[in-house]
């Protein structure tokens, strides 16, 4: 080593990294979407059966950390929110409520038949579908999802990030 | 004792109130008037050592076939831990004033029961500590669990409307 | 007396100067989405109201609506840690109702996977119990073993958490060697795993200190709050329904039942470490004296999937499939009303059925451990320290989907 060089080395589509300086040189909406990507902090939250497989993810035998995924107890810490279960009309405005204290940008999962639709509860209590007042990033289906179907559900939404463009403020 | 023989111990004991005597499936069921119901509760509590509450919750025998008696029941469950018995009283509650007496004298444990037969069903306690909604939200419509009560709800409830409306008010305040 | 609003926490001056606090229903501690209204003095809890309902599902009321053998599947959302023992629960009252008899291969199968779910659900619970005291490792070993657990449960039935496993009038699918070969590894290691978990707690100065006298109750206090479970044994009341009104196979079964004396978190503690031993006798019994013979009775109204050779099905020509069989106004479907409990992990599961002679129920009641559990909440958590009432809560052993239904 020592020996400077104008070798960039590409460490992902568009991503140079310069050896010898620790510095890299990218398009700042990808730079933002990889960190962004790499580190998602879900809010805990859970609600019903799907919480208990998605402790399951976090647990030993998955292990979500692996993947910078780390449980924040608190919604001003988080940046993802996991809808895991049933949301009842009794719980939506506060599940609404997690969700407006989030910063911005945050993201939604609806892990699980429930959150996504309404599931096999098609009554006077339970919304059908967690669309019908927050915008969801990604559905997983299931009821509940097995783990593995979790981290499919967090690597689209990996995906889904790294897809955008200029997402930084309300005015851009 | 056998809990047929009990319940003919209570028809002795409170003549007028006992309204019935059924076995299904070696299960004795009494029926009862409801004013006194307190009292009989008491009696086979002290008497009978039925000091565990199993359950208690109503039914809406609107739509029932071939049932005599008035629309509302509230079904108390109970079993001795001593002796093993199990008994169930069937106290009939009338649509016109569906209102009884409640035993969370007798145990601290009825108060959440009866708190959440007043939500599902209407049915009202006298001299409970908190009778107030439980399950469903406080300014809920309707009582779910009676007969004449769609499965999806009569109407929509009004918080999950005013929660749909914020939503789409804070939408334009989404990146 | 003036009062302000900060976030939920009602600030005042003057003669009132008490706290008060709504913990929850989004607080990680509280299990699911439990509300605690608290009113503080300082520290202390002078005032504990807790507030249910935000998993109500309406399931007494869907119930109504579906056959009895397409409620089943709604058993497994209502304790999802132990789906297993709320199957059983459901087919054993049901059966009660309409007279089913179960073979006792099926029998045997019901008491295994009970017991299974058992361990299942202690392990959550002691996994998470330990996690809001402070031991967060206990965590992790739990859960190595309960995956275990869900992966025989995948293997026997396609699902690791909500199973749909028993049928009116027996299980689902027969017990295969490759499984009863694995479980019988399970049951030779667990005894040391139980060992392993008492040595990360059980002499830790922080987990004794936080559990010892914290949650008293008495045997008649506890009688008096409708507990039932561990957390009534806890307090020295031997009820347990497997040995009151035996039902599957469990008067076959030679176990014992663990009894606590002081009535304390530590004593429910106890209770339950004990049961996973008692649980892993049976589960070995069960290995051992599993009789041969089929595993749905003659009898049963479900429909189940055509075994492989020759099992001939009545298709629903309305319907199309072969899942769902309605069957209205059979001689089976007798005018009457029962109640049966059977003990899941969590305490007295209780399923009160009236039928009106039609295939669907009229009312279907279920009494549910975890709501007396939460309504004790309030007479034992007063007086207690706020970080106290984390571990009571924790110690009860609530699951909320059981609670709200």
């Amino acid at each position: 080593m020592g020996k400077m060089t104008n070798n960039l080395v590409q460490i992902e589509e568009g991503i140079k990294f310069i050896p010898g300086a620790s510095a890299f040189v990218a398009p700042l909406n990808k730079l933002i979407n990889w960190g962004r990507a790499g580190s998602i902090w879900p809010a805990t939250f859970g609600l019903a059966c799907c919480a208990i497989e998605m402790m399951v993810a976090g647990a030993s035998t998955n292990d979500l950390d692996r993947f910078g995924i780390i449980f924040r107890a608190s919604p001003r810490q988080a940046d993802c929110l996991i809808l895991a279960g049933t949301i009842t009309k009794k719980m939506a405005p506060i599940v609404r409520r997690v969700y407006d204290q989030m910063p911005e940008p945050r993201y939604v999962i609806a892990m699980g038949s429930c959150a996504c639709t309404g599931g096999l509860f098609d009554t006077y209590a339970v919304v059908q579908g967690a669309d019908e007042f927050l915008p969801v990033d990604v559905y997983i289906p299931g009821c509940p999802p097995r783990p593995e179907a979790l981290l499919e559900g967090i690597m689209k939404l990996q995906e889904k990030i790294m897809q955008e463009q200029g997402r930084w403020s309300q005015f851009a | 004792m056998e809990p047929i023989r009990i319940a003919a111990q209570l028809e002795e004991k409170f003549p007028d109130s006992i309204l019935g005597i059924m076995e299904h499936r070696g299960q004795v069921t009494t029926s009862v008037a409801r004013t006194p119901i307190v009292e009989i509760i008491q009696f086979l509590k002290t008497e009978h050592q039925m000091n565990h509450l199993n359950c208690l919750c109503g039914v809406d025998n609107l739509h029932r076939t071939a049932h005599v008696g008035e629309r509302f029941e509230v079904i108390y469950q109970l079993y001795s831990i001593e002796n093993r018995i199990l008994l169930r009283l069937k106290a009939q509650v009338p649509e016109a004033e569906p209102a009884i007496d409640s035993i969370c004298g007798l145990w601290t444990g009825a108060n959440w029961l009866e708190r959440e037969t007043y939500d599902l069903f209407g049915i009202i306690f006298n001299n409970h500590p908190n009778l107030k909604r439980i399950l469903t939200p406080d300014d809920w419509q309707g009582h779910p669990l009676r007969k004449d009560y769609a499965l999806k709800g009569d109407q929509e409830w009004s918080g999950f409307e005013q929660l749909k409306e914020k939503a789409a008010q804070l939408k334009q305040f989404e990146f | 007396m003036t009062k302000t609003t900060i976030l939920d926490v009602q600030v005042a001056d003057g003669a009132d100067d008490k706290y008060r606090l709504k913990m929850g229903p989004q607080h990680p501690a509280t299990h699911g989405v439990l509300r605690v209204d608290l009113e503080l003095d300082g520290e202390t809890i002078d005032k504990c109201d807790p507030q249910v309902g935000y998993l109500h599902r309406g399931f007494e009321k869907l119930a109504e609506h579906r056959t009895y053998a397409q409620n089943i599947v709604l058993t497994d959302r209502l304790d999802y840690i132990s789906a297993m023992a709320n199957n059983v629960g459901y087919c054993v009252a049901v059966e009660k109702l309409l007279a089913i008899e179960v073979p006792p291969r099926a029998q045997f199968i019901r008491v295994m996977v009970c017991e299974m779910a058992r361990i299942s659900s202690h392990l959550l619970w002691l996994a998470t119990h330990a996690l809001d005291i402070g031991a967060m490792t206990v965590f992790l070993y739990c859960f190595r073993e309960r995956e275990v657990l869900l992966e025989l449960f995948a293997e026997l039935c396609g699902s690791r958490l909500t199973n749909t496993y028993t049928r009116l009038g027996g299980v689902r699918q027969d017990v295969t060697h490759s499984i009863m070969l694995k479980l019988q590894r399970f049951v030779d290691e667990f005894p040391g795993h139980i060992a392993e978990y008492e040595t990360l707690i059980d002499t830790n100065r922080i987990w004794l200190k936080r559990t010892i006298g914290i949650g008293q109750i008495s045997a008649d206090k506890a009688v008096d709050l409708c507990l039932t479970g561990p957390s009534l044994r806890g307090s020295g009341v031997a009820y347990d329904i497997r040995q009151h009104i035996p039902y599957a196979a469990y008067n076959q079964m030679d176990f014992e039942v663990p009894v606590g004396e002081t009535g304390d978190t530590y004593a429910r503690y106890r209770c339950r470490m004990e049961e996973f031993r008692q649980s892993n006798t049976i589960l070995r019994q069960c290995i051992e004296r599993m009789p041969p013979g089929p595993i749905l009775g003659k009898d049963a109204p479900d429909l189940i999937m055509p075994a492989k050779p020759g099992r001939k099905l009545e298709f629903d020509a309305v319907a199309g499939n072969a899942l769902i069989k309605l069957i209205d106004n059979r001689d089976l479907y007798m005018a009457g009303d029962v109640y049966v409990a059977t003990e899941v992990p969590k305490g007295e599961l209780g399923f009160y059925f009236i039928s009106d002679g039609m295939g669907r129920p009229y009312r279907m009641h279920i009494r549910s451990p975890s709501f007396l559990h939460i309504g004790a909440l309030a007479t034992i958590g007063q007086g207690v320290m706020i970080a106290d009432l984390i571990a009571i809560i924790g110690t009860l052993d609530v699951v909320l989907g059981e609670c709200d239904r």
